[in-house]
């Protein structure tokens, strides 16, 4: 039903409150190795459709794979394939840099052995070597937004799902993770990310714009832009969102 | 490493750095032992006394030797009738014995300072008993299992009540909820980690934690404040674990019910610490109470459990004359235990 390139795909994924239909209908797919923008005010409807994604919220009605497994029937196949960051950095702030990582690379099942190695090559390439053994809570939030990173791909998942990844964090830091997700783009990752930075939106492959529960748009930024005659996300956005009943 | 045992591995590391609620948790116990052992007592000792005679007979003699001798007494010495009030309102007695023979029987009369009436009524019944020996009319009072009225065997059992509620309800409760807080809960929930490995891994590490204050309490009781050793000290352990296992079950459904750290301290606070020491029998008998607050304590665990360890502690029967306080423990725990998985599964 869906090609080998396809990691995400859903079709008429519904998620009702009791009257309140938070997710709505929507449809859509990630190819392999993608950077997926998932836009929408507060209250559209985001963190609901990703938890579903996640396998965390069983949907009202509608159907779809996440790393070639079914949402409705292989959650747990689905959890052990994708990562997961939250929007708050979450990390286990009494722990080391080097115990939390550690803790939930076997969580993720890696053995013993490659978790040192991964570990190593991964401290190496972030020059984190002398904070190993600091305790998370006294490490700075750009060091915990990519330890929280670090610790989401450690296991080299097919997707890794990013919770509004830079939220508080300086422009400069935001580059720089940015710089990350590329990295891992590149090695064939696939990374779906939600976020309230426009600007942020530009640097996705592709994106989609959530309004009231629905799908409004999804396209590549350039091809939205022409679409919408105009020169920035930011106006694209407003367009697209100015029906918007919730939210802010 | 297994999930669960990394899960676990992790939880005690965070128990053992937060350095200060681990030594208050280990130092709380101690000290709640030693304060209600030796320096908070309802017994009373040193109570000051004076004599009023009219007249020395034999009898007079006997009761004055008898104040003197005895350990709870001061015998302040022989006075006027016409200074007792002075000599009470000074404080230089507590109490003042008066003795007047008429027609060669001995009457007697007790003036108290009733100041405090803990000590007023416990020193009158005293007094009374030692008066009423020496008149030849003794009234034999055994008092069993607790032969010299020690205070500190009737809060051993409250303190542990109230210890276990704390540590596994409010402990579990707060870092369960403090992990919802600062989103790592959802990281566990997003992982491979089944709910259960979760959970389990949550409550084994303070489990274990209450083992050892168990053991800490067990050996201060039955060492410094002397309660009598017996094979029951089995029995109270096993009582005690099931205890402990409601008492995590409840710490669990807080967590499922608090979504902040402050709300789920205030809801085991309020809840459970509050009755605890109020209506669980630790501090006032539960048979003086009114009947509606009567059948209230019954839903609160700790009544049962302070129950079942004054037999087992004190009185030292055999279990099966608990039987009915670990029936009810056990129901607790299956109803809350069940309440608070279903709560803990429901996926919103």
């Amino acid at each position: 039903m869906m090609d080998k390139e396809t990691v995400i795909s859903v079709k008429d994924l519904t998620k009702k409150f009791g009257s309140f239909t938070a997710v709505d209908h929507i449809t859509l797919q990630v190819r392999r190795g993608e950077i997926f923008g998932f836009l929408g005010a507060n209250g559209a409807g985001k963190t609901t459709a990703m938890r579903m994604l996640c396998g965390l919220s069983f949907p009202t009605s509608g159907s779809g794979t996440v790393a070639g497994y079914d949402i409705l029937r292989q959650a747990e196949e689905i959890k052990r394939h994708i990562g997961y960051m939250s929007q708050k950095f979450s990390l286990y702030e009494n722990l080391t840099v080097w115990e939390n990582l550690n803790l939930f690379a076997t969580i993720y099942g890696m053995a013993a052995k490659s978790i040192r190695e991964k570990a190593d090559t991964v401290f190496k390439t972030l020059g984190m070597e002398n904070m190993r053994n600091v305790l998370v809570k006294n490490i700075p939030l750009g060091w915990k937004q990519k330890l929280a990173f670090t610790a989401a791909t450690m296991h080299s998942p097919d997707i890794v799902f990013l919770d509004e990844p830079t939220g508080g964090v300086d422009p400069y830091t935001r580059r720089k993770f940015w710089e990350m997700i590329y990295r891992a783009s590149s090695e064939g990752m696939t990374v779906f990310v939600t976020t309230h930075y426009l600007d942020e939106a530009e640097y996705c492959n592709r994106i989609s714009i959530m309004v009231d529960g629905r799908v409004k748009a999804l396209e590549s930024p350039e091809e939205l832009k022409r679409q919408y005659h105009s020169g920035t996300m930011d106006e694209v956005f407003r367009i697209v969102a100015k029906d918007a009943k919730r939210g802010d | 490493m297994s999930i669960f045992q990394s899960l676990i591995k992790k939880e005690a590391l965070h128990i053992l750095r937060d350095f200060r609620t681990i030594t208050v948790v280990l130092l709380m116990p101690v000290v709640l032992l030693l304060l209600f052992g030796f320096a908070i007592s309802t017994e009373v000792n040193n109570v000051k006394i004076v004599a009023v005679v009219e007249q020395h007979t034999e009898q007079t003699r006997d009761i004055i030797d008898r104040f003197r001798n005895n350990s709870y007494f001061t015998f302040e010495g022989i006075v006027p009738y016409r200074e007792v009030e002075s000599i009470l309102r000074k404080g230089r007695a507590d109490a003042a014995a008066v003795f007047r023979t008429e027609d060669g029987r001995l009457k007697h009369q007790i003036i108290l300072d009733a100041s405090n009436t803990n000590m007023a009524q416990t020193s009158a019944a005293y007094l009374e008993g030692i008066i009423s020996s020496a008149a030849g009319f003794p009234v034999v009072t055994d008092t069993l299992y607790n032969p010299q009225l020690k205070s500190a065997y009737n809060f051993v059992p409250g303190i542990m009540g109230m210890i276990f509620i704390l540590i596994c309800a409010m402990m579990t409760s707060v870092s369960i909820v403090s992990e919802k807080e600062t989103g790592t809960m959802n990281l566990l929930l997003v992982s491979p980690a089944r709910p259960r490995t979760i959970i389990l891994g949550k409550l084994v590490p303070y489990f274990l934690l209450s083992c050892i204050i168990l053991t800490l309490m067990l050996a201060l009781s039955y060492t410094v404040l002397g309660l009598p050793f017996s094979f029951s000290i089995i029995n109270v352990i096993w009582v005690t674990i099931l205890y402990v296992l409601l008492a995590l079950a409840l710490g669990l459904l807080i967590s499922t019910i608090a979504s902040t750290q402050v709300s789920a301290l205030l809801v085991s606070g309020v809840m459970f610490m509050i009755p605890v020491v109020l209506l669980s029998g630790m501090i006032f008998p539960v048979e003086n109470m009114p009947s509606a607050l009567q059948w209230f304590s019954c839903v609160i665990p700790a009544r049962w459990y302070i129950s079942a360890m004054r037999v087992l502690m004190i009185q030292q029967l055999p279990i099966g004359y608990v039987l009915t306080e670990i029936l009810v423990m056990s129901g607790m725990l299956l109803f809350v235990l069940a309440m608070a998985i279903k709560k803990f599964n429901t996926k919103e």
